[in-house]
């Protein structure tokens, strides 16, 4: 199978949207990728889209254009100049593109605790994607933890689900918080927000410079949390954990085609394009800044690949405004060194190949680490234990290469068909 | 269409609301999704396709990553 | 900061890391100075197989001794070195290629290496997975795969036990009339300098007849049992010989830990260490013929290495014209299987004692007699 677009759109969450809807209004063909069932990402998931006004509005001017939608489907190659493949349901196809838009999104940290990997230990957003695709929690005690604005947010929406929030611990100090929330005045809608969430989910504490230290699970799944707040110490049980230390973003599919990246972010100019002509990334992997950020670069990225160039300088300005509000966010959730520490000696930081905190840190590199003791070599390719070992090692990781997502064997052994073309015509 | 599906987790019936992730079902019966290579049992846990933790045999395929799945009726599903 | 030694070996790899053990068991003071991280060249990207194989009398040989040694040495390696005796079964998919089959049988027989012809059905019950017909298989017992980059780690581990010293971080720049200058100005004396520097050999000996040769490889995730044998088709041997062009042939090893590793691959004048996705493509379709339901596995991993090969493919070991100058390189696909053998034979030269095979096929001075004849 093979599609062909004008402009191709990879990720169908906030930036991706927008960027499709912006750059279909060009009359240029143009498609819409994404792993999930459905589009939104990973803040859309779900039937919430229609409690938002945003993303409904979103929504319907994406159904306006004849976009086509190319969903539950996963990029894990790039055979020939020009051309991406792409895995679903176990077979594989081809989609070519003149330009191409990253809207990749960003993924949860984690940071590796004793307890983390007992079943019932998830993401902040990894509890919420389980709960929005069917898991019950009338009823639940969840302890909530980690850092940045996805906790209330996702403690809020727990709790409007009827589970009972037991804790909200976020490890960013006080002062930090509340510094962020008055500057929140210049942005009243998200100052509302937050107030909001805090209001829905007021019958649990909130403590900050709080983070878990273990937890527990005889029975092979978690009972029980640890959490640490300065000198003290207290244990909640619980049926559910959600843990996550903020985002990180997801940059490999940019690095595979050459797209130069700095300090773990996709480098873009004005126009959102990156180091490749014709390749453009917009949102979370140009850095960590949130939803109308991710939009408005969207925006930006759909009209000036699709040569709707004054539409694009229009925005220029928000996207100002709106970065300045990413680096609050960064400078807020900034992870304590404290955290570094939290980790035992046989505390597991590679969850595929089941490798200890011990064994890594013998040496002194992600590569001797990974050759040594197979870090990263699991199906995940170092998407949770790469971000974790880069924050308490300080290592970088190491070169991408194809498949840049885990794919049958069959979709690297096909030849593009573009590839043939030229065979059959020599 | 019936609201209510039926599937066989490790040989027990299930019944979940259509639209439900294997991983949730999983998750439901109370089951790990597989055990790890040191031996620990594993469920999900990023709910979004990255972390492979959600890994099933689902009709006889191994390293299927349930979050991503949605239940259909009949559907058998093996921890791993 | 070591000054002066007996022997100065430059290069961690398999090779490198074998000699310094070798040596310093045999009372020598020994340095090895590796630029980057221990095994990290062609010994992690790498097949890890220890395979006998006759491509000449002098390449039987050599892999017959070798692969006797790491035998013997095999009890006594870590579990994460993962050996596993596994053995090899060479494909033979047509009635041409079994009696190639039955020529290796007698000439592995005569190297003391036992070896069984196994039949169609024979075949099909060891290996399942192969497609239906093959006209049958040489099986190789003693053959085993390992995981190299550990290994690497392990002897390096050995040799400093027996006193040898590490010297990690930093780049030879000059090896040579006894002494090596290290990228950070100092250096180090020694009676004897070991370039055991595979595919870079060049930099330092540029006059070595030395090229890269590109391959691919290939991971799935954990498929325990798909595969038991390391399953190698006698097209293989054509595509390890040719000295020119680019070629692929079906290699599939078992890991321990249940993965497949899928190769391999051979390119000339390719110096770039980017996935060529014509010949992995090529490579993996190989793969598809021999093993049809492959397709359906998970791979996870694709990478490249540069073994060092020489025009006759085999390595040079000994001595060359400077009195303090050895080499240990040019091993080509071949480098974890004679690794051990190269040691002892590079010890052997060095101490000036008979060695245990011939060390005439792979002295570095056979290619200087035909430079000064040409």
């Amino acid at each position: 199978m093979r599609e062909s677009f004008d402009i191709l759109v990879v990720g169908a969450g906030p930036a991706g949207i927008a960027a499709a809807t912006r750059a279909a209004e060009s009359g240029m063909r143009v498609g819409l990728l994404d792993d999930n069932l459905g589009p939104g990402g990973q803040i859309w998931r779900g039937s919430d889209s229609t409690s938002s006004p945003i993303a409904t509005g979103w929504y319907n001017r994406l159904a306006a254009h004849p976009i086509t939608k190319l969903q539950g489907s996963r990029i894990f190659s790039h055979p020939v100049l020009g051309a991406l493949r792409a895995e679903k349901n176990n077979s594989y196809f081809d989609i070519e593109y003149k330009k191409l838009i990253l809207a990749t999104g960003a993924r949860e940290r984690f940071l590796p605790f004793p307890g983390w990997t007992l079943p019932n230990v998830l993401g902040v957003g990894g509890l919420q994607a389980l709960v929005k695709s069917g898991l019950p929690i009338e009823g639940k005690r969840i302890v909530v933890a980690g850092s940045g604005p996805l906790l209330l947010a996702v403690a809020a929406y727990l709790g409007k689900h009827g589970a009972r929030i037991a804790t909200i611990c976020e490890q960013a100090p006080f002062s930090k918080l509340s510094k962020f929330a008055t500057s929140l005045v210049t942005n009243p809608d998200k100052l509302e927000q937050a107030i909001t969430y805090r209001w829905q989910t007021r019958s649990a504490r909130f403590y900050t410079s709080c983070w878990p230290v273990a937890a527990y699970g005889p029975s092979g799944k978690l009972e029980s949390v640890t959490l640490r707040k300065g000198g003290r110490e207290w244990t909640v049980p619980c049926d559910y954990l959600a843990c996550g230390f903020h985002l990180v973003p997801n940059t490999e599919l940019a690095e595979l085609l050459g797209c130069k990246i700095s300090s773990g972010n996709v480098d873009v100019n004005e126009w959102q394009e990156t180091s490749i002509p014709d390749i453009y990334c917009a949102g979370e992997p140009t850095g960590i800044g949130g939803l109308e950020l991710s939009l408005v670069e969207g925006e930006i990225a759909g009209y000036a690949a699709s040569k709707q160039t004054e539409a694009a300088r229009a925005l220029h300005s928000k996207r100002s405004r709106l970065r300045k509000f990413a680096e609050k966010l960064e400078s807020t959730f900034a992870l304590n060194p404290a955290l570094s520490q939290l980790p035992q000696q046989d505390t597991i930081v590679c969850r595929c190949e089941d490798v200890s905190f011990a064994a890594m840190a013998q040496h002194s590199s992600w590569r001797a680490a990974k050759l040594q003791t197979r870090c990263g070599m699991g199906p995940c390719q170092g998407r949770v234990c790469g971000p974790a070992a880069e924050f308490l090692f300080h290592w970088s990781a190491a070169s991408i290469r194809p498949p840049v997502f885990p794919a049958p064997l069959s979709g690297l052994a096909a030849s593009s068909t573009q590839r043939e073309a030229q065979l059959h015509t020599t | 269409m019936p609201d209510r599906i039926l599937l066989m987790v490790n040989e027990r019936p299930l019944s979940v609301e259509r639209g439900t992730s294997v991983a949730a079902a999983m998750m439901m019966t109370g089951t790990h999704c597989r055990i790890s290579v040191g031996g620990e049992p594993r469920a999900p846990l990023c709910g979004m396709g990255i972390c492979f933790e959600c890994r099933a045999i689902v009709n006889g395929c191994l390293h299927a990553r349930t979050c991503q799945m949605v239940c259909e009726p009949g559907m058998e599903v093996h921890s791993q | 900061m070591i000054s002066t030694c007996d022997a100065v070996i430059i290069g961690a790899g398999i090779v490198g890391t074998a000699c310094a053990y070798e040596l310093a068991r045999e009372g020598l003071c020994v340095a090895i100075v590796e630029r980057d991280i221990i095994g990290g060249g062609a010994t992690a990207a790498g097949m890890g197989h220890i395979v006998v194989m006759d491509d000449s009398p002098a390449q039987l040989a050599l892999t017959q001794y070798s692969q006797s040694l790491w035998s013997a040495l095999s009890a006594s390696l870590p579990a994460n070195v993962e050996y596993d005796r596994c053995g090899t079964l060479w494909i033979a998919a047509d009635d041409e290629e079994m009696s190639e089959v039955r020529r290796k049988h007698s000439l592995y027989a005569s190297a003391n290496v036992p070896t069984e012809i196994l039949d169609s059905q024979a075949l099909f019950e060891a290996e399942p997975n192969l497609r239906q017909p093959l006209a049958g298989a040489l099986l190789v017992p003693s053959d085993a795969v390992l995981y190299p980059p550990c290994v690497a780690a392990h002897l390096i581990t050995r040799a400093e036990q027996k006193g040898a010293t590490l010297v990690q971080g930093k780049t030879a720049i000059n090896a040579k009339e006894g002494t090596v200058h290290l990228d950070d100005g100092t250096t180090i004396s020694a009676a004897c300098i070991v370039h055991a520097t595979g595919a870079s050999a060049t930099s330092l000996l540029p006059d070595l007849p030395i090229k890269k040769r590109k391959g691919h490889l290939l991971i799935t995730d954990r498929y325990p049992g798909f595969v038991r044998h390391q399953l190698v088709e006698l097209g293989y041997l054509k595509s390890a010989h040719s000295v020119t062009s680019d070629s692929v042939a079906f290699n599939v090893q078992p890991r321990r830990t249940g993965q497949l590793l899928i190769g391999s691959s051979r390119q000339y004048g390719a110096e770039d260490s980017a996935i060529d996705h014509e010949i992995l493509e090529s490579m993996l379709k190989r793969a598809c013929e021999y093993l049809p339901t492959i397709g359906n596995l998970s791979t996870i991993r694709a990478w490249t290495g540069f073994r060092a090969a020489t025009p006759d493919k085999l390595p040079l070991i000994g001595p060359t014209e400077d009195p303090s100058v050895y080499l240990a390189t040019g091993h080509e696909g071949l480098g974890i299987t004679t690794s051990l053998a190269t040691a002892r034979l590079l010890a052997d030269s060095l101490l000036k004692r008979k060695t245990a095979i011939p060390l005439e096929p792979y002295l570095p001075a056979r290619f200087a007699v035909e430079a000064a004849h040409a």
